[in-house]
């Protein structure tokens, strides 16, 4: 075929046949346990996440209706240690990171025109890993050996000492869980935005979202191997007797603190990021023009990857550092407002300067930006040393991280899931109920956080399971518990309206939005080759470009393969295999499963449990072709 | 659907090329990153530790040296028949490859036996204090990649000797001799945490 010529209809027909063949997968239970196919496992991933979410809430809702009243006796001391535990460490490990991730599973191929993710059974292996991490915990905490020294478990709280028992071991392995699972993700997700986007598409003709992942990939890798040593050392504490953190041995629990808080500040922003890519992609895709300042967004969000790396030592101003330490920290927790604020300027230039059509995915986004400016004055204000030090462990602080991360993540979140559902499911969500959604959400989430600031300021401290009466508490609780309860109301119109668009929703069509990203140039949902032919770029919105979209053809026809291309210049470079679907993933993840949890109860579960690892890393990499001598035979 | 112009065909492509252009290359990239992210902390742990444990270390002799300069020096060797594999992996040829990988897993497995060695010279337990606890922890890390590599070798070459090589594979073996340099530079800052820092702080 020569360039430029345009296709007769009959063509496409006989490539998506052939496609078809080539990609062909099993069905039925075989198909669900050999997944490889990223829009599969990422739409398991991001179902799976919400689930969490769900449950953290519920474990939010007890909480807050233990401490509607003084002095109630619905839930115990040690329970309520569990809950909140359970709430955050489920919300930060089990949830927010993992959907953020899981978001970028399915999206990001499809923005970079690929026909897989680039390691698809290391995506499927992370996902297996993920749930039985998340599972493991979960049945802990129903047998009543969850955790309970909260989510940052400080020691020596969590030390053998003062938590006896297995419950902080569990807690400890499903951090491991999770964070294999996280890195897992991040790796393909380098190797996929530096070396599989589609032809053309330069480094400065990346996307936003493609940007932040990248960025967020990059943290992810060196942020989650922190707390990975930290949980480690905590563990080996625990059941082999080192001494890190054991102060009568010379060893610091402030080594914990600062391991895991090097982790948990980037943390947030690794939550935060992938969320500001969505941002602007919603932003573009509903003022129809393209994001203003295109350069200075690159550079915020490097700016925030890498400022977020110098932040750890903030959560740790009471614990008396050297003075010129303070105000180091204190200066450089104040500057990542900068980056941050220049998105928010350009955000709102280019809603300016559109002609915005004000559907929920937006709604979304514009309550992202009012809760996120406030949550980050009150950040600003707990960057300083001394307010630092008044409303250490307070309310104050539980209000402002909720405002970071409900508003500066969850918001966005739900934006993306309106704005992408048609993608993944091809249908509409319905618009009526959405609004619904949001303003129930937005009003509630205000309701329920804005007096803990107060209830902070008034000295209630966080982590207790109830106060006295007549300590001029009892209102703002209350309130902050109606408004607990109306964001439930807000979750089950979510909920009510994801299961009925998805029989009965507007049926979408390939690009409901009038979007510029590649992911809308193919079907709703996409086939499981993604691309009839590989897309190619030739701007930053390629779907505004023209009426026809240039493509390359001879890819992934007659074997499973993906495109490999130059990092910069993203010119054609190989003809990468793909891998075909398997189980090796899941027995690998069930592996690794086994190990980690022997080796709760037993150190020597990290050796004889490495075997069976070993087995099913073969059964992964068996090459199935003929052997040498089958080879010989033949030829003789 | 969106209408289409076909530009150019992808059906010439190679389909596999070797270091920084191959998709393993950067996956493996990644992982080292973790690694030698999860090695960085584990030192800057040491240093706090160093920081609150005086005298380094608390009332007990270092490491012996002996078997600690046996590995180093086996270890830094082990690059000439790493850099020799690589290069026959480069130029696809079949039997320089497969020798070389056997070379590489004996190297892998001598190491292994030192390392057991070393262990037995420590001269402290990772119970006895945080000195200890972070000298065990350093010498495990290092040993899981030796162990890590050591496997990986093993695998390919097996492999290499009941499937005939494809280009992909050859590529494979080049990114298992990065990975392996990789193993042999980590050893240098961590032999000398475990080694020197001892006898030097
Ligand atoms: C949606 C409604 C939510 C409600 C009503 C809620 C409520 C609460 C409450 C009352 C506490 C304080 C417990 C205490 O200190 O005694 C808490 C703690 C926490 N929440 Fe939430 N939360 C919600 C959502 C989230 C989300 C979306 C995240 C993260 C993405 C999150 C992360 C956390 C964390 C990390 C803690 C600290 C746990 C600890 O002290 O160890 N929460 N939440
Ligand atoms: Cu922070």
């Amino acid at each position: 075929m020569t360039a430029g010529q345009d296709l007769e209809p009959l063509e496409d027909e006989a490539l998506r046949e052939r496609l078809e063949r080539v990609w062909a997968h099993p069905t039925g239970w075989r198909g669900v346990l050999t997944a490889v196919d990223h829009k599969v496992i990422a739409r398991r991933y991001i179902a799976t996440a919400f689930v969490f979410f769900f449950l953290a809430g519920v474990l939010a809702l007890l909480m807050r209706a233990q401490l509607a009243r003084p002095e109630s006796h619905l839930i115990g001391p040690d329970r309520y240690n569990q809950l909140f535990s359970m709430h955050g460490t489920t919300m930060m490990f089990l949830f927010a990171v993992p959907v953020m991730e899981a978001i970028a599973v399915y999206l990001v191929p499809l923005m970079c025109g690929a026909r897989n993710i680039c390691f698809p059974r290391l995506n499927a292996y992370g996902y297996w890993v993920y749930l039985f991490g998340g599972i493991m915990i979960w049945i802990a905490f129903a047998m009543n050996v969850g955790p309970e020294t909260g989510w940052f478990s400080y020691v020596p709280l969590a030390g053998p000492e003062f938590s006896p028992g297995k419950r902080t071991d569990f807690w400890a392995q499903m951090v491991t869980f999770t964070e294999v699972a996280a890195l897992a993700v991040a790796v393909q997700l380098v190797a996929q935005i530096l070396k599989q986007r589609a032809p053309g598409m330069t480094l400065s003709r990346m996307p936003l979202f493609l940007w932040s992942m990248l960025v967020t990939a990059f943290m992810v890798i060196f942020a989650m191997p922190a707390v990975m040593v930290a949980t480690t050392f905590l563990i080996t504490d625990r059941l082999v007797g080192t001494q890190f953190y054991n102060p009568a041995e010379g060893g610091d629990p402030l080594l914990w603190q600062h391991l895991f808080w090097f982790f948990g500040h980037p943390e947030v922003y690794i939550i935060f990021i992938p969320a500001l890519g969505m941002v602007s992609q919603i932003v573009a895709a509903f003022s129809r023009r393209t994001i203003l300042a295109y350069p200075a967004m690159v550079l915020a969000l490097l700016a925030n990857g890498f400022l977020a790396f110098g932040l750890w030592v903030h959560h740790m101003f009471a614990t008396g550092l050297p003075r010129l330490g303070d105000s180091f920290y204190t200066s450089a927790s104040m500057m990542i407002a900068i980056p941050s604020g220049l998105q928010i300027f350009a955000w709102i230039a280019t809603i300016w300067d559109g002609k915005p059509r004000f559907k929920t995915p937006l709604l979304f986004v514009i309550g992202f930006i009012v809760i996120f400016v406030l949550g980050g004055l009150t950040g600003v204000m707990l960057a300083s040393v001394p307010l630092d030090l008044q409303v250490h462990d307070t309310y104050f602080v539980v209000a402002h991280f909720h405002y970071v991360l409900i508003g500066g993540a969850v918001f966005p979140l739900f934006g993306a899931i309106y704005y992408w559902f048609p993608k993944i499911t091809g249908r509409l969500l319905d618009e009526r109920a959405g609004v619904w959604n949001f303003w129930t959400f937005f009003v509630g989430f205000n309701v329920a956080f804005f007096p803990m600031h107060i209830l902070g300021l008034l000295g209630m401290p966080r982590r207790v399971y109830t106060y006295k009466a007549g300590l001029g508490w009892e209102v703002w609780n209350l309130i902050s518990s109606l408004g607990a309860v109306l964001i439930a109301v807000s979750m089950l119109i979510f909920i009510i309206n994801v299961l009925v668009s998805l029989r009965r929703g507007k049926v979408a069509g390939d690009n409901p939005w009038e979007a510029s990203s590649l992911e809308w140039a193919t079907s709703s949902p996409p086939p499981i080759y993604n691309f009839l032919r590989i897309p190619v770029v030739t701007g930053r919105e390629p779907l505004w470009e023209g009426d026809k979209l240039p493509v390359m053809s001879g890819l992934g026809e007659t074997e499973r393969e993906s495109l490999c291309v130059s990092i910069v210049e993203a010119e054609p470079d190989i003809r990468q295999k793909s891998a075909p679907p398997t189980v090796w993933p899941l027995l690998a993840a069930i592996a690794t499963t086994v190990l980690f949890i022997g080796s709760i109860f037993h150190e020597w579960a990290v050796v004889w449990g490495a075997i069976p690892v070993a087995i099913t890393l073969c059964g992964w990499f068996w090459p199935g072709r003929p052997t040498r001598k089958a080879l010989k035979e033949r030829s003789a | 659907m969106i209408r289409q112009r076909i530009v150019g065909d992808l059906s010439h492509l190679p389909d596999h090329a070797f270091g920084p252009r191959s998709l393993m290359w950067w996956g493996i990239l990644g992982f080292m990153l973790i690694e030698g992210a999860g090695f960085l902390l584990a030192g800057g742990a040491y240093f706090f530790l160093v920081g609150h444990v005086q005298p380094w270390p608390p009332g007990q002799t270092p490491p012996t040296l002996t078997w600690g300069i046996v590995f180093t020096v086996v270890i830094l060797l082990s690059e000439i028949p790493n850099a020799w594999t690589n290069n026959q992996a480069r130029h696809y040829r079949d039997w320089p490859t497969r020798i070389g990988l056997i070379l590489m897993s004996l190297a892998g497995a001598i190491l292994l036996a030192i390392r057991f060695l070393e262990f037995q010279a420590l001269n402290t337990r990772w119970d006895a204090d945080p000195y200890g606890s972070i000298i065990w922890a350093l010498m495990i890390l290092h040993t899981v990649h030796v162990v890590t590599d050591l496997g990986d070798t093993l695998y390919i070459t097996i492999v290499s000797f009941i499937w005939p090589f494809d280009g992909g594979e050859y590529s494979g073996v080049v990114d298992n001799c990065v990975y392996w340099r990789f193993v042999i530079l980590t050893w240098l800052p961590i032999g000398a945490l475990v080694y020197l820092g001892p006898r030097l702080l």
